[in-house]
């Protein structure tokens, strides 16, 4: 690792004034379980390391206000997997990071760390989709709350500007009952990048919402508001033509992970077998 | 804001309150090994698959290689050191020799932080919890089963 200067500042203000200070030269360190690798094989070589561990307003965990669960950006994946509300609210994020890594990747690893990173195969980025997360971006001279679906932009990229920096993820809290899932393929168990991933969230005014991971360049939305899927009694050959559908916005590619017709063929039963357990959940809610 | 270079840190490792100057690029493993000899914990895959530098901060298990020796400023840190007092191995250093889960050795410190790590939080746990607890620990003699009789071992002998 080549040597950097190194803050750890109080304020999401000291840590902002860095930012525009430095610029793209500075690095800002959360969990870090995907800064130091980068450090390590020189692919990033900030002049500065940002760390937000200590800044109060990021220190706040995981709060209920105005109607919906704001994460801070130093909650880790631990933190959202033991919450009694998060494991109440959302369901499907808490099955996405309980798999995240391995258990000490999951002890240092936030959830803004995973949203900002955008990998399209990121864990948590489907269940955040189709709960509605909201992503909260700060700099010096503004504060700006976007729809996680409007930040993704593809591969490693969001719609963050120079300056900015992301203080809190927002879940507002269902307003009526729903059913969530989160599934995904990998090669082995433990450690290891999706295959493919998905959640699924079925809601009690008949809308199904799927967010893929891992089969297109960001993850993201597709939604059925026919009724069709959510409804067991429904056609079955109308409903094998809605998931088609679903599943047909998916752009995979071949890699070292699987072929792109794997992935795809996947994807259809994946989504079934998600579609499935959500309706039960929606029904047990 | 700390120039490239040194800065006084101070933080607890097992049990003993240590104050020392690290560089700030040097990672925790990196001050664990070649600044206090604490060679137990090791350096191997360096990205957070392998779980061999796996230690103990303030009681949650972490890949000791993808943390800033820095961050543990004011921690309290967990080495496989620390897991025998007095000459006396402690029950799961025990448990591994008994069930012969110790081959090369080389990944079993970090086994037996992750899984002292379980057992503070599951002391009688499941095979499969075992298995799930010690997902972020790779062993290449593969002593997969001898490492989780180990671990069962140990938390009977010490809810008994």
């Amino acid at each position: 690792m080549s040597p950097f200067q190194y803050a750890r500042p109080d304020t999401v203000a000291e840590a902002q004034t860095l930012l525009a200070e430095f610029g793209s030269e500075a690095s800002l360190l959360a969990g870090g379980t995907d800064l130091l690798v980068d450090l390590r094989g020189r692919r990033v070589q900030p002049r500065v390391v940002v760390d937000l561990k200590r800044v109060a307003e990021l220190t706040s965990g995981i709060e209920e206000a105005d109607g919906a669960l704001r994460i801070s950006a130093t909650s880790v994946m631990t933190d959202l997997t033991e919450d009694e509300r998060v494991r109440h609210y959302y369901p499907a994020l808490v099955e996405a990071a309980a798999v995240v890594g391995s258990i000490q990747i999951r002890n240092r690893a936030t959830l803004a760390g995973n949203v900002c990173n955008a990998s399209p195969a990121a864990d948590t980025v489907p269940a955040l989709l189709v709960y509605g997360a909201e992503v909260t971006l700060t700099s010096l001279s503004a504060t700006r709350r976007l729809p996680l679906d409007d930040f993704l932009v593809g591969p490693g990229e969001t719609v963050l500007e120079a300056g900015e920096m992301v203080t809190a993820i927002n879940l507002p809290i269902p307003s009526r009952p729903a059913g969530a899932t989160f599934a995904r393929v990998t090669r082995r168990r433990g450690v290891d990048l999706a295959t493919i991933s998905l959640s699924c969230l079925v809601d009690s005014d008949g809308t199904t919402t799927f967010a893929y991971g891992a089969v297109a360049p960001r993850p993201f939305l597709v939604r059925d508001h026919s009724g069709v899927l959510a409804d067991r009694g429904a056609d079955e050959r109308d409903r094998e033509a809605a998931l088609r559908e679903m599943t047909s916005y998916a752009s995979p590619i071949t890699d070292i992970r699987a072929s792109a017709e794997y992935r795809q063929a996947m994807l259809d039963v994946m989504s079934r077998r998600a579609l499935d357990k959500a309706i039960d959940r929606l029904a047990a809610a | 804001m700390i120039p490239a270079g040194a800065l006084a840190m101070t933080f607890t490792v097992n049990g003993t309150v240590r104050t020392l100057e690290v560089a700030t690029h040097h990672t925790l493993l990196d001050v664990l090994r070649d600044q206090l000899d604490l060679t137990g914990t090791k350096e191997c895959c360096a990205e957070g698959e392998c779980g061999a530098c796996t230690v103990l901060v303030d009681g949650r298990s972490v890949n000791s290689c993808l943390m800033l020796a820095v961050e543990a400023d004011g921690s309290e840190i967990a080495t496989v050191e620390g897991l025998a007092s007095d000459g006396e191995l402690g029950p799961l250093q025990q448990a591994f020799l008994d069930k012969g889960a110790a081959q090369c050795g080389f990944c079993i410190p970090g086994q037996l932080m992750s899984a002292q790590a379980l057992l503070a939080r599951n002391p009688l746990p499941t095979v499969d919890e075992v298995h799930d607890g010690l997902v972020g620990n790779l062993c290449r003699c593969a002593g997969y089963q001898q490492i989780t009789e180990a671990v069962l071992a140990a938390a009977e002998s010490v809810n008994r």
